[in-house]
């Protein structure tokens, strides 16, 4: 003991146990697992992040090559400065562990996940011997092509590849840019983008749209919204549920889903009764808001006959469920607010949705003069700076072009559709129209974006030969036969041709802003390399060195300027204005473009599925904390959910109490939800915020691709809904299923 | 001396609930009580060689630096004294040891006759490879230090706190702390953490005290003292 004692003595007398004790405290201070940045030089390298179509302009701060920060870009005209979640953890996305680091060929099952590293010469090589055989078997046109966006260079190369490859079928994902496109095509005559000044309007009334969950260029509407807050704009939310956008809004009118066009024409009626409308922008500048005689001397009703036939108050409320007195102020003050607009598509716009609604919409903002002019909706010309020679096809290529393409877009049924994509995978899994041999996948995740997931996973299934050109593991390229890795945003030099949703032409690009972490590949290179391993007139249709070269050739002069600025405005700042803005057979605003005869209406949209198996409907709700795009959430985006959202791995969907305690579902109950097309185990959550008789689930969980931080968590809406056809454009405008949830 | 004998001696007495007398102590005193004075003694002695001698050494790994560098001679070629190579970028910040290209803008290929220096050229140069310096002055990451604000603001001299280092002719053995993972220079040499030179060690104390002398925000609401979030941010 004595021992023990001189020992504790001697000890405490050395400086061992203070000097343990203080590099115990640094030790602990300084995990050596906790990622620090390396010293070194900072640099500041502006960039665009395209992450989203939102087209924000980026500042990325690097510490020599390694990204340690993403700002938005100050004076940006997007997002001046601002960013939301999923841009600011980009840089998760570029170090994460769901990138693929090189080329791969599948070996074992599809969807086993067993892959086996090949070279890039290889893994062309093995593409071009696939594609060539459909080729020499006649048949070129068994190959399709999935793209997120047909605009700006690499979707051009993919486009030409595919033209003189001899194959119709390249396939843009939905979006509210279909419908939104062919309205301005129908009422204006434009082939453009829609452009909504947000800046410079004073009454926001938006039909279900995510204004500030992701609608139109996300940051942009952000921006916008502290903009209305601050000068005292007014902003009206018509939707079933409380959202984000509906709770910051200074009116909230619960409408019975897929009713909004219903209430756009009833606002119609009450602004033509009471004589509201800008008489000047009608009477001189529109088309068939007064009845006409056609050319066989039928009278056809005007916009305005139909409006005050059909659209009365009484009757509006009857079909939306908001009281007539309700629609009778809105309209007023709609009408009579300086600089009004009205937007759709629900949500962040993921749905391409009916076109009879977009027209109602657009015929609102024509009737308050609110187009092409501040603060109204702007057509915005499609880029026109890629001017590549015509290619000379072969005979094979002009044989295959002309069949008609798979998803029956343009075709007799709906000659207005460019692309009917949300259908494809009825189309393979019913055996219709040919079969597809080929299928390459770039810049989306479509086994997790389309609807009926279920059936697109089958479809998948059956094409022999699939190559995703993804930088990342996910639900599509699990399922593909080669992967051929791009590079990510970070790492690479293209142009972006627009921000969705900004009211003028903007040509960006995006650059390399650190070295390519892993052996991934420019898929514009990519392609080239396939072409010139075709050979032939395939090969001669792409005379660029390198996509680099290809790039710096299509913009010539506005290569460098890009290169130091980021970005290029089109237009002056100035509203477009009526000249020339109307490309209409009549130089005019049409209300019923006499061509198609289309015009704005509400015409039902039923939700899929009998109300007797299925007495709920369940609805979809999108938010900025998650990305339910073709990019996954990032691991920080997962943790900045609610746990009224994703408690655990649990999903939760939002019920009204009142109707949960009518099916006995109590609040944190776990429930099974069945609709026609899946079901999934979830999570009861009480929201006093959502119209009864429905649930709603958030979109943008559920991956079963990916990592641990990403997969694994929730369940995919876009299993459990199907596409429902608008009958006039073919597109999808499903806004619900039926649904039913039981007590497990 | 037997403990055993001693607890069985006072179980035994306990549950009469008697108090021990002088005589039930431990017996003889005088030679038992040596015993005990020695064994302490003992006992002091090998935890003081212990704490003192043997810890220091367990402490720390020794490592070489990867390049033989010699300052002396360096600074001698150098136009610019220690800013020819350690110097402040244009946005304030500073370069602390150079990256290899600042070396290659002399040493692209072999200019003397050192081995040292065909080592570096051959090794690292050629093939672009970063040398792995071992850093004698690292500070852990949660410390924030501005040298702009040490040198350009607070008119301090380098070797304030790095010593004569320029004057060295070959690197010093690398210390490294085996728990916290830093060089045994910001403890300091001497481990009972007394210092002679202001170099002698960079703690957090060593920080502290100069911000007190030179009133650097003394101004912390807590504590009245220097605010904390001067350096750690
Ligand atoms: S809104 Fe879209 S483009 Fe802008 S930072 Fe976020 S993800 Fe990127």
């Amino acid at each position: 003991m004595a021992f023990g004692i001189g020992g504790a003595v001697g000890t405490a007398l050395s400086p061992l146990p203070w000097k343990l004790t203080d590099d115990l405290s640094i030790w602990t201070q300084n995990w050596p697992w906790t990622p620090v940045p390396p010293h070194g030089e900072v640099t500041q390298v502006d960039s665009v992040c395209t992450l989203c179509p939102g087209g924000c302009g980026i500042s990325v701060r690097k510490v020599e090559d390694r990204v340690v920060k993403i700002e938005g870009m100050p004076g940006h005209p997007v997002n001046d400065g601002g960013i939301c979640l999923l841009g600011a953890s980009g840089a998760q996305l570029l170090y994460g562990p769901s990138r693929i680091e090189g080329p791969l060929k599948r070996v074992g099952r599809r969807g086993d996940g067993r892959w086996q590293p090949v070279s890039w010469k290889a893994a062309v090589a093995e593409v071009a011997g696939k594609l060539g055989v459909l080729r020499s078997g006649g048949e070129p046109h068994t190959l399709g092509c999935l793209l997120r966006s047909d605009r700006g260079t690499v979707p051009g190369l993919f486009s030409r590849l595919l033209t003189v490859f001899g194959s119709p079928n390249l396939m843009r994902m939905p979006s509210i840019q279909d419908t939104y496109e062919l309205t301005l095509y129908q009422m204006q005559g434009a082939l453009a983008l829609p452009g909504f000044d947000v800046d410079n309007t004073d009454f926001l009334l938006s039909f279900g749209s995510g204004y500030i969950q992701g609608w139109g260029s996300p940051v942009h509407m952000f921006r916008a919204h502290s903009r209305w807050r601050n000068r005292g704009g007014r902003v009206v939310q018509v939707e079933p549920r409380l959202s984000i956008s509906a709770a910051k809004a200074d009116d909230w009118l619960a409408i019975k889903p897929g009713t909004e066009a219903a209430l756009a024409m009833g606002l119609s009626h009450v602004i033509i009764t009471e004589s509201l409308y800008d008489r000047d922008f009608i009477e001189n500048r529109c088309r068939g808001f007064e009845s006409w005689v056609d050319a066989e001397g039928r009278i056809q009703p005007g916009f305005k006959q139909r409006v005050l036939n059909t659209y009365t108050p009484a009757k509006v409320s009857e079909i939306t469920g908001i009281a007539a007195a309700d629609v009778v102020r809105l309209a007023r003050d709609f009408a009579k607010a300086a600089r009004p607009l009205a937007i759709c598509g629900r949500g962040r716009g993921r749905v391409p949705g009916d076109l009879g609604a977009f027209m109602a919409v657009h015929a609102l903002n024509a009737l308050c003069g609110s187009i092409q002019r501040a603060g109204g909706v702007w057509a915005v010309p499609e880029p026109d700076y890629i001017n590549w020679f015509q290619p000379e096809m072969d005979k094979v290529a002009a044989t295959g072009m002309q069949q008609s393409r798979l998803d029956g877009a343009g075709g007799p049924q709906y000659p207005l559709a460019r692309y009917l994509t949300s259908y494809l995978a009825e189309i393979i899994n019913a055996g219709k129209g040919y079969p597809l041999k080929a299928l390459l996948v770039a810049g989306d995740n479509p086994a997790y974006t389309l609807p009926a997931g279920g059936n697109v996973r089958k479809a998948l299934d059956s094409i022999p030969f699939i190559v995703s050109f993804s930088s990342f593991m996910d639900e599509t390229t699990r399922m593909a036969d080669l992967v051929l890795p791009n590079h990510i945003y970070l790492e690479r030099l293209e142009d972006v041709p627009l921000a969705q949703g900004f009211s003028r032409p903007l040509v960006q690009l995006c650059k390399p802003v650190t070295a390519p972490q892993f052996n991934t590949r420019h898929s514009g290179d990519v392609v080239i390399d396939i072409a010139r391993a075709l050979g032939g007139s395939v090969a001669t249709a792409f005379p660029w060195k390198s996509y680099a070269d290809c790039l710096k050739e299509t913009l010539g002069g506005n290569f460098q300027k890009l290169m130091r600025q980021v970005y290029m405005v089109g237009r002056g700042t100035g509203a477009p204005g009526h000249n020339a803005a109307f490309e209409t057979a009549s130089g005019k605003f049409e209300f019923t473009n006499p061509e198609f005869k289309i015009r704005p209406d509400y015409e039902p949209i039923e939700a899929e599925g009998d109300a007797a198996s299925f007495p709920l409907v369940l609805v979809p709700y999108d938010s900025m904390r998650l990305a339910s795009g073709f990019v996954a959430d990032s691991p920080f985006m997962v943790k900045a959910v609610d746990d009224t959202v994703l408690k655990g791995r649990d999903i939760l969907v939002e019920i009204n109490p009142q109707t949960a305690r009518k099916y006995g579902l109590a609040d944190g109950a776990i429930a099974l939800l069945r609709t026609p097309r899946g079901k999934a185990r979830v999570k009861i959550y009480h929201f006093e915020g959502l119209m009864p008789g429905l649930v709603a689930m958030p979109t943008g969980l559920g991956h079963s691709a990916y990592d641990e931080y990403i997969g694994g968590k929730g369940v995919n809406f876009n299993r459990l809904i199907g596409p429902v056809q608008d009958p006039v454009s073919g597109l999808d405008a499903a806004w619900g299923i039926r649904a039913k949830l039981t007590r497990v | 001396m037997s403990t055993a004998d001693e607890k069985s001696r006072k179980a035994a007495a306990q549950p009469s609930g008697s108090i021990p007398t002088a005589e039930e102590g431990p017996a003889p005193a005088d030679t038992a009580g040596g015993k005990v004075m020695a064994f302490f003694f003992i006992g002091l002695a090998a935890s003081l060689f212990v704490g003192w001698i043997v810890f220091p050494k367990l402490l720390y790994s020794q490592k070489k630096q990867p390049i033989d560098f010699n300052h002396a001679m360096h600074v001698q070629e150098v136009d610019n004294g220690c800013e020819s190579c350690h110097f402040f970028r244009p946005d304030g910040t500073f370069t602390g040891i150079p990256k290899l290209d600042k070396c290659l803008e002399c040493h692209e290929e072999v200019q003397g006759d050192s081995a040292e220096e065909s080592r570096f050229v051959n090794q690292y140069a050629q093939k672009g490879k970063e040398v792995p310096w071992l850093v004698y002055a690292k500070q852990p990451a949660c410390v924030f230090f501005s040298h702009v604000a040490h040198v350009r603001m607070g008119k301090m001299d380098c070797a304030a706190c790095h010593g004569n280092i320029g004057e060295s002719q070959h690197t010093r053995v690398y210390e490294q702390n085996r728990i916290s993972g830093y060089s045994r220079d910001i403890w300091g040499r001497n481990i009972s953490g007394f210092k002679r030179h202001t170099w002698d060690s960079m703690k957090m104390a060593d920080c502290a005290a100069c911000h007190k002398r030179a009133g650097v925000h003394q101004t912390s609401v807590q504590t009245g003292k220097g605010a904390c979030f001067v350096c750690h941010k």
